[in-house]
C-alpha cells in the first residue's frame, strides 16, 4: 500500500520539464507554429538551392528579356531573362546566412560580455555596462555605412559590423539573468565546490539563462536581416555578382513601373521570412516566459 | 531634475567625443586619398590642396585642429564639391530632413498611439487583434519595400499622389512621411497598448472611475499620461531610426535632405562630408536621446521624486 502511495505521489509530482512545457505552449500558438514551419521550409530551400533551383544562377536569356510569371518561369524573369525564382532562392541563401551568422556573432559577444559583467559584479560590472550604455547612444546605422565606405563592401565585414551592433541588448539581458541566478543556492554550492568561474558560467549560468537568450536571438535575426537588406538596397551591402533579397528589391524598385513582379516577389520573400521570425519570437517569448508560467 | 539633466549631459560628452575621435581616425585610415583618383595633378596644385585640407600636417595635429574647428561649429570644406563647406551642405539638407522627420513622427504618434490605445481598451478582442496584426505587418514591411509599393499603387496605378520630389507639387510630402512613419507607428502602437494595459489596472484609475468620471475622461486624462511613458522613452531611439530611415526614403523619393547627402557622400568617398555629417548626426542623436529620457522622467512622478523635486 505504502509503495502505491509513493508511486502515486511520484507520478503526480513528475510534472514536465521547462522545455516540454514550452513546447506544449508553443504548439497552442498557431501563428508561432506557422512561423516555425515557414522558417524551416525557407532554410531547407536555401540549403538545397544549388540542387533544386529551376535554372542555374548565371543563366541568362537576353532574347526573352523581362517576362511576367509563366509556366516556365513561375515568378517571371528579369531584364536579362534570368529566372526570378532562382534569383530569390540564391538571394535567400545570402540573406539568411547574414541573418544567422551575424546573429551568432552578436550572441557570442553579448552572452560572454553580459555573463562576465553579471558574474564578476562590482567595479568590473560597472565599467563594462557603462561601455554598453555608451555604445547604445551611438548612431550605429551611420557607423555601419561609414565602415562599409572605409573598408570596402566586404561580406565578412558586413557580418562583423552588424554583429558588433546587435550584441548590446543581448549583453544587458544576459547580465540581468546572471545577476539573479548568481544569488541562488546551486551557484553558491558550485562556488563552494571550488569550480572555476568559467566552468560555473558555462555549466550553470548560461544553460539556466537559455530561455531569454533563445527568445532574443529569434527576434535579433529579423532585425539583422532587415539591416542587411537596408544596406544592400542603398548599394552599400551585398555586391553583384552575389545577390540578396535587399539587392533584388532595390533592382525591382528601379523597374517596378514596367515589371512590378521584380519588386513584389523578392519583397514577399523578405516580408514572409521577417513575419515568421517575429511570430516565432513572440510565441517563444510567451512559451518560455518562466515568470508567467507554473502557477 | 536639474541634477539629472546635468548628469546626463556629462555622460553625453564622452560619447560625442568618442564618436568624433573614432570617425576621424576611421576616415583617415580609409584607403585612397580624395585626390588619388585625379590623374596627373601638378605637384604645386596638390600641395596647395593638401594644405587647404590640412593633409600636410601630422595626423595628431590634424585631429587637434579639427577639434578646434568643431568647437567653433566649423565642419570644414567638402572634398567632393570644392568651394562648398560641409556646413552649407548640412544647412541645406537639415531643414528638409527635419520636416520629413517631423511629419513621419506625427504620422507615427497619431496613428500608432490611437491604434494602441484602442487596442488596449478591449484586450484579446477583435478590437485588439486587428490593430495589433496591422502593427506586426507594419514592423515586417521595411521602408525600402513599402516606399516603392506605395509609389506603385498610389503614384502610378491610381495616380493620386506625386511619386517624387519635396515641396514642388502639392501632396508630394504625403507618401514619404507615411513611408518613413509607418514602422514607428507600428512600434508605438505596441508600446502604447502595453503601457495602457499596465496603467489601467492601477489604483488611481479605479479612484478616477469611482469619482464617476466618464470612461473617455479616465482614459484620456488619467490613463494616457502614465501609459505614454514607454512611448516617450522610445522617441529617443526612434529619432536615430528616423534619421537612418531618411537615407532610404530620401533616396526613393529623391528628396534633397541630409540622408541623401550622406549616402551620396558615402558613394563619392567625400570624407570630410562623411566625417562632418557623422559628427553632426551623432551629436543630434545623443542630444535627442537625452531629451527623451528627461521627458520620460518628468512624466513619471516616481522617477521625478527620485531626483529631488
Amino acid at each position: 500500500m505504502v509503495t502505491d502511495t509513493i508511486t502515486d505521489i511520484a507520478e503526480a509530482e513528475k510534472g514536465t520539464s521547462l522545455w516540454q512545457d514550452a513546447w506544449l505552449r508553443l504548439r497552442k500558438n498557431r501563428l508561432a507554429l506557422v512561423g516555425l514551419f515557414m522558417l524551416l521550409a525557407f532554410i531547407v530551400i536555401a540549403i538545397l538551392t544549388p540542387w533544386i533551383a529551376p535554372y542555374s544562377y548565371e543563366a541568362q536569356n537576353l532574347d526573352l528579356g523581362a517576362s511576367p510569371p509563366s509556366a516556365e518561369h513561375w515568378l517571371g524573369t528579369d531584364v536579362f531573362g534570368r529566372d526570378v525564382l532562382t534569383q530569390i532562392m540564391y538571394g535567400g541563401r545570402v540573406s539568411l546566412a547574414v541573418g544567422f551568422l551575424a546573429t551568432s556573432v552578436a550572441l557570442i559577444i553579448g552572452v560572454t560580455w553580459g555573463a562576465i559583467a553579471g558574474y564578476v559584479g562590482g567595479r568590473v560590472d560597472a565599467v563594462m555596462m557603462r561601455l554598453v550604455d555608451m555604445l547604445y547612444a551611438l548612431p550605429f546605422m551611420i557607423f555601419i555605412v561609414l565602415l562599409m565606405v572605409v573598408f570596402g563592401r566586404n561580406i565578412l565585414l558586413l557580418f562583423l559590423a552588424i554583429g558588433a551592433v546587435e550584441w548590446l541588448t543581448m549583453a544587458r539581458i544576459m547580465r540581468g539573468q546572471v545577476q539573479s541566478l548568481r544569488q541562488q543556492e546551486f551557484v553558491e554550492a558550485a562556488i563552494s565546490l571550488g569550480l572555476s568561474p568559467s566552468t560555473i558560467i558555462r555549466r550553470h549560468l548560461i544553460p539556466n539563462a537559455l530561455g531569454p537568450i533563445i527568445v532574443y536571438t529569434t527576434l535579433t535575426i529579423p532585425s539583422v536581416m532587415l539591416l542587411e537588406a537596408f544596406l544592400s538596397f542603398l548599394g552599400l551591402g551585398i555586391q553583384p555578382p552575389q545577390t540578396s533579397w535587399g539587392l533584388l528589391i532595390s533592382y525591382g524598385a528601379e523597374t517596378m513601373e514596367e515589371y512590378p513582379w521584380l519588386l513584389i516577389f523578392p519583397g514577399m520573400a523578405l516580408t514572409l521570412t521577417l513575419f515568421s521570425l517575429n511570430f516565432l519570437g513572440d510565441g517563444l517569448r510567451d512559451a518560455l516566459d518562466v515568470r508567467g508560467s507554473k502557477d | 531634475m536639474w541634477r539629472f539633466i546635468g548628469l546626463r549631459l556629462l555622460q553625453a560628452i564622452p560619447v560625442i567625443l568618442a564618436v568624433i575621435t573614432v570617425t576621424f581616425f576611421l576616415v583617415r585610415i580609409a584607403p585612397g586619398g580624395p585626390f588619388s583618383a585625379e590623374k596627373a595633378v601638378l605637384p604645386e596644385v596638390k600641395a596647395a590642396l593638401e594644405a587647404q585640407y590640412r593633409l600636410d600636417l601630422p595626423l595628431s595635429e590634424q585631429y587637434v585642429a579639427y577639434l578646434g574647428d568643431l568647437a567653433q561649429g566649423e565642419f570644414g570644406p567638402s572634398f567632393k564639391y570644392p568651394g562648398r563647406s560641409v556646413n552649407e551642405l548640412i544647412g541645406a539638407g537639415l531643414p528638409v530632413t527635419a520636416e520629413l522627420g517631423f511629419y513621419a513622427l506625427l504620422v507615427a504618434i497619431l496613428i500608432g498611439g490611437t491604434a494602441g490605445v484602442i487596442a488596449s481598451l478591449r484586450p484579446n478582442s477583435p478590437q485588439d487583434y486587428i490593430p495589433m496584426t496591422a502593427a506586426m505587418i507594419g514592423i515586417c514591411i521595411p521602408s525600402f519595400l513599402l516606399g516603392p509599393l506605395l509609389v506603385l499603387v498610389f503614384g502610378i496605378y491610381l495616380d493620386w499622389l506625386p511619386v517624387s520630389g519635396w515641396g514642388d507639387i502639392p501632396g508630394d510630402k504625403i507618401l514619404p512621411a507615411i513611408t518613413l512613419g509607418s514602422a514607428y507607428a507600428a512600434y508605438i502602437a505596441r508600446l502604447s497598448r502595453a503601457g495602457m494595459l499596465e496603467v489601467m489596472t492601477q489604483d488611481y484609475i479605479r479612484t478616477a472611475r469611482a469619482k464617476g468620471l466618464p470612461e473617455w475622461q479616465v482614459v484620456i486624462k488619467h490613463g494616457l499620461r502614465g501609459g505614454m511613458i514607454p512611448v516617450v522613452a522610445f522617441l529617443g531611439p526612434a529619432f536615430a531610426g528616423l534619421l537612418a530611415g531618411s537615407f532610404v526614403v530620401e533616396t526613393i523619393f529623391q528628396i534633397p535632405g541630409l540622408g541623401r547627402f550622406y549616402v551620396q557622400a558615402a558613394f563619392n568617398r567625400d570624407y570630410t562630408m562623411i566625417l562632418g555629417t557623422t559628427v553632426f548626426l551623432s551629436t543630434l542623436i545623443v542630444l535627442f536621446n537625452l531629451l527623451s529620457d528627461v521627458l520620460a522622467a518628468w512624466m513619471n512622478p516616481r522617477l521625478r521624486s527620485q531626483f529631488g523635486e
